[in-house]
């Protein structure tokens, strides 16, 4: 064997190993003063459009939260790891960052919460999704550590179908109709069929599935079954390049954007900006907030943080849909933290287990939102043992070419509908996993 | 000087034939054992067990099997994550609707059911070869994935499509811990690789090589490529579908069809190659360099990058990563197409003559 040429690789490949053993075994503690908040984001991927903005706002407030001091002198830590939408990843990083005694630990994907769901108990961290996740989750007495706040898929759901029986001028008129559901073929898309299923019987509508393969940027196909079979509704329910893609199609197809009323995953100026026009007339639910430029919190943003030169992302998006959607997922958890902090001790880093205590007690009134710079931006929320979504508020927003406009009122999902279903798919699961319904005495813990 | 076989006499067929003829070997791969079984547990972080240990277990239990199929069978296939699914939602269906099933008899009900799927989809081998075989085990992929969205029974009409197991437990010991799931991943892979090592060493394996190196000459001497060819993909795909299953139960605990898509066999087959074709040693480096080396990465860069003093963002991270690893891969194919196992060997063969090398 001849010596010479071999070594270098060998040697190389000995010393790379090496050091991965060494980098890895070191575990990077967080400062024990320190209130931690592990941030699972995507910032690359055919999701990176979508998942960036929603980034920059989370990290953007807990900056701004710092700069005011920290909740009553707690300062905050963070730390993001990139998934890149990829469950496994997502896994990876949950890991990575669970040794540093997180707050709390939110995904931002709904694939990721159904795993991350399985080990949060055991870890004792809770899973705060605003607007995503599980939405059978909103069962307290059942998903005791997931926090589907402000609302989940069904809420979203509900009332896009209520929007659309108010356009047709009452529920009755719905009969005979057809409604199309253009979703992104994973747990995320599949979320609202459940609840879609349940109107459709009710009411009387034909429901038709039509999946997208993820990512979602070929949906030549299931244009196609659109402009065969003429629903009378499109549902959106996308996410990434696939909503920008869908209003693409739509318009190819001739088919009337008017019609087309998007999740608020799929309702923000990265999907409709590079169609500008074309999307002219699509709708889209929103959790609460739209777009608010002129919202008190984004104002304090722009001066506190941007104007300084520590913000996060381009200074155009503060204010944005998937922006805000951002800085009030990190608002309601901070929030969280304040609230343990009335219960055990102000100024006292919290850990996992009292921050759900927190979560689950939160009581944002419309005076504290007003404080907090959401006025006219959100509505009061207030979550107990049982019911861990604490509002189901939403509006519909559309766009008008150049911006989203709001078009309806503020909505509410029927209760008649989602308490059922909610409690129902709970028990199975619950049966499931044999679990038991927590009993009042545990709602205290 | 330490590593030689010099004066190491067999006297028996027996001797002659066992795994590691060299005593040194022997005593290695004890000592990787008693590192693997006991110094692990005892040293180990819960981020390393279920993150990194835990994970490139498994993935090396798959890469193996991808080995009989590619390396040492010839079969180019892209279908790997299609049977790790299979594996995957079969055992997920024996677990679930049979009432007290225990879960090593699942795992394996769920490796045969991706058995049967990798012999049907194993028939268009007896017809073609090479790149358009790997067209057509592609096939297999596609459908395990329309199947497993489609086919609401197979995932018990959970609305969401996303399935997920708990109380996993083996002769009533609970597998929770992060050390526990390790430990039983680490066992089954163990006997694991022993089954495919001793097959390949054996009568069937001699027959899967003589078809891969010229199935032509093979069937002249009287191997029967049909036998030969779905053997290696039964036995292929059984691996790879225990791999999946565990994949599944243990490491993510709740999945979705995605979790094996079409990324996930050319994964597979990106550790093998890199690995080493045809060794069962490959199995384990190319999984160790295709999982660990992303991660290694992803943290070392902002250390790095803190040293010299420039803070840089998740994006660039992210991104370096991809390049680097590229670029590696790229590197070592161009300094050792054989993969990493004939590193491995080059290695033993080195330490072999040392210090007298010629």
């Amino acid at each position: 064997m001849k010596e010479t040429k071999m070594k270098n690789p060998r040697w190389l490949l000995s010393a790379l190993l090496g050091a991965a053993l060494l980098s890895t075994t070191a575990p990077v503690l967080a400062q024990s003063k320190e209130q931690f908040i592990p941030i699972l984001s995507y910032r690359t991927g055919p999701y990176a459009p979508n998942g960036t903005p929603w980034a920059n706002g989370f990290v953007d407030y807990l900056k701004l939260v710092n700069s005011k001091g920290g909740i009553n002198n707690v300062k905050i830590a963070y730390e993001e790891c990139e998934t890149g939408y990829d469950t496994a990843r997502s896994v990876e990083c949950y890991e990575r960052l669970k040794s540093k005694n997180p707050s709390f630990v939110q995904t931002l994907s709904t694939g990721a919460t159904f795993a991350i769901t399985e080990k949060a108990p055991g870890d004792k961290i809770p899973v705060l999704t605003v607007g995503y996740g599980r939405s059978e989750s909103a069962d307290g007495a059942v998903f005791k550590w997931n926090f589907p706040i402000a609302g989940t898929y069904w809420v979203a759901a509900d009332t896009i179908m209520q929007a659309i029986a108010k356009k047709e001028g009452g529920w009755d008129k719905l009969k005979g109709k057809k409604v199309g559901l253009v979703y992104h073929d994973s747990p995320f898309g599949k979320e609202p069929i459940p609840l879609l299923q349940e109107r459709a019987r009710n009411h009387g509508f034909e429901l038709q599935l039509l999946p997208v393969t993820p990512p979602g940027v070929e949906q030549k196909a299931t244009w196609l079954q659109v402009r065969q079979s003429k629903p009378d509704y499109v549902v959106l329910w996308g996410w990434g390049v696939m909503n920008s893609t869908a209003i693409k199609e739509a318009q190819a197809t001739g088919y009337a954007r008017e019609k087309m009323y998007g999740v608020w995953w799929a309702g923000a100026e990265q999907d409709v900006k590079d169609v500008a026009d074309g999307a002219k007339g699509y709708n889209a639910v929103t959790i609460q907030h739209g777009a608010e430029p002129n919202a008190d919190i984004v104002k304090t943003l722009l001066t506190q943080i941007h104007d300084k030169g520590q913000g996060t992302g381009p200074k155009e998006e503060v204010g944005q849909v998937l922006y805000l959607r951002g800085v009030m997922s990190a608002m309601i958890g901070i929030e969280g933290i304040r609230s343990a902090q009335e219960r055990f001790g102000k100024g006292k880093v919290m850990t996992g287990e009292q921050v759900r205590w927190g979560l689950e007690n939160l009581n944002l009134t419309q005076a504290k939102l007003d404080a907090l710079g959401f006025k006219g931006v959100m509505r009061p929320i207030s979550t107990s043992c049982m019911d861990h979504m604490g509002a189901a508020w939403t509006r519909i927003h559309t766009w008008d070419g150049k911006k989203w406009v709001f078009t309806s009122d503020w909505m509410q999902a029927d209760d008649q509908i989602l308490k059922p279903l909610v409690k129902a798919t709970a028990d199975k699961y619950a049966a499931e996993k044999k679990l038991t319904r927590r009993t009042g005495q545990d709602c205290q813990s | 000087m330490f590593y030689r076989e010099n004066g190491q006499f067999k006297t028996s067929y027996q001797a002659d034939q066992q795994i590691f003829p060299i005593v040194q070997d022997r005593w290695f791969i004890l000592a990787l054992l008693l590192l693997a079984f006991v110094a692990v547990p005892l040293l180990a972080t819960d981020y390393w067990f279920s993150a990194i240990l835990i994970p490139f277990v498994i993935m090396a239990m798959a890469a193996i099997g991808v080995n009989v199929l590619v390396g040492y069978c010839g079969q180019i296939s892209l279908g790997s994550g299609a049977f790790m699914a299979v594996g995957a939602y079969g055992a997920y269906n024996f677990f679930a609707r049979v009432p007290d099933m225990p879960l090593i008899p699942a795992l394996i009900l769920g490796g045969l059911c991706a058995t049967v799927f990798g012999v049907l989809f194993g028939l268009p081998s007896l017809r073609v070869r090479g790149l358009y075989l790997a067209v057509a085990t592609l096939a297999a992929q596609f459908f395990a994935d329309w199947m497993f969205l489609r086919i609401k029974w197979f995932t018990l009409d959970t609305p969401s499509g996303s399935v997920s197991v708990s109380n996993l437990q083996v002769f009533g010991l609970p597998i929770e811990s992060d050390v526990s799931k390790y430990l039983f991943c680490l066992a089954v892979l163990c006997v694991v690789a022993l089954m495919a090592k001793n097959l390949v060493r054996g009568a069937i394996g001699r027959e899967w090589m003589a078809i891969r190196d010229m199935d032509v000459a093979a069937a002249v001497i009287g191997i029967r490529p049909m036998y030969a060819k779905l053997t290696a993909f039964a036995v292929s795909s059984f691996i790879i579908g225990m791999a999946g299953a565990l994949w599944a139960f243990i490491y993510m605990g709740s999945w979705e069809p995605s979790a094996f898509s079409v990324n996930e066999s050319f994964r597979l087959l990106f550790m093998v190659i890199i690995g080493g074709l045809g060794s069962i040693m490959g199995g384990f480096l190319g999984a160790a360099f295709i999982i660990l080396l992303p991660i290694f990465l992803n943290q070392a860069l902002p250390f790095v990058a803190g040293v010299v003093g420039i803070e840089i963002s998740t994006t660039v991270v992210s991104h370096t990563e991809l390049m680097i690893f590229g670029g590696l891969i790229v590197w070592f194919l161009i300094v050792e197409p054989h993969g990493l196992a004939k590193l491995w060997s080059i290695g033993k063969q080195k330490m072999r003559v040392w210090p007298f090398p010629y």
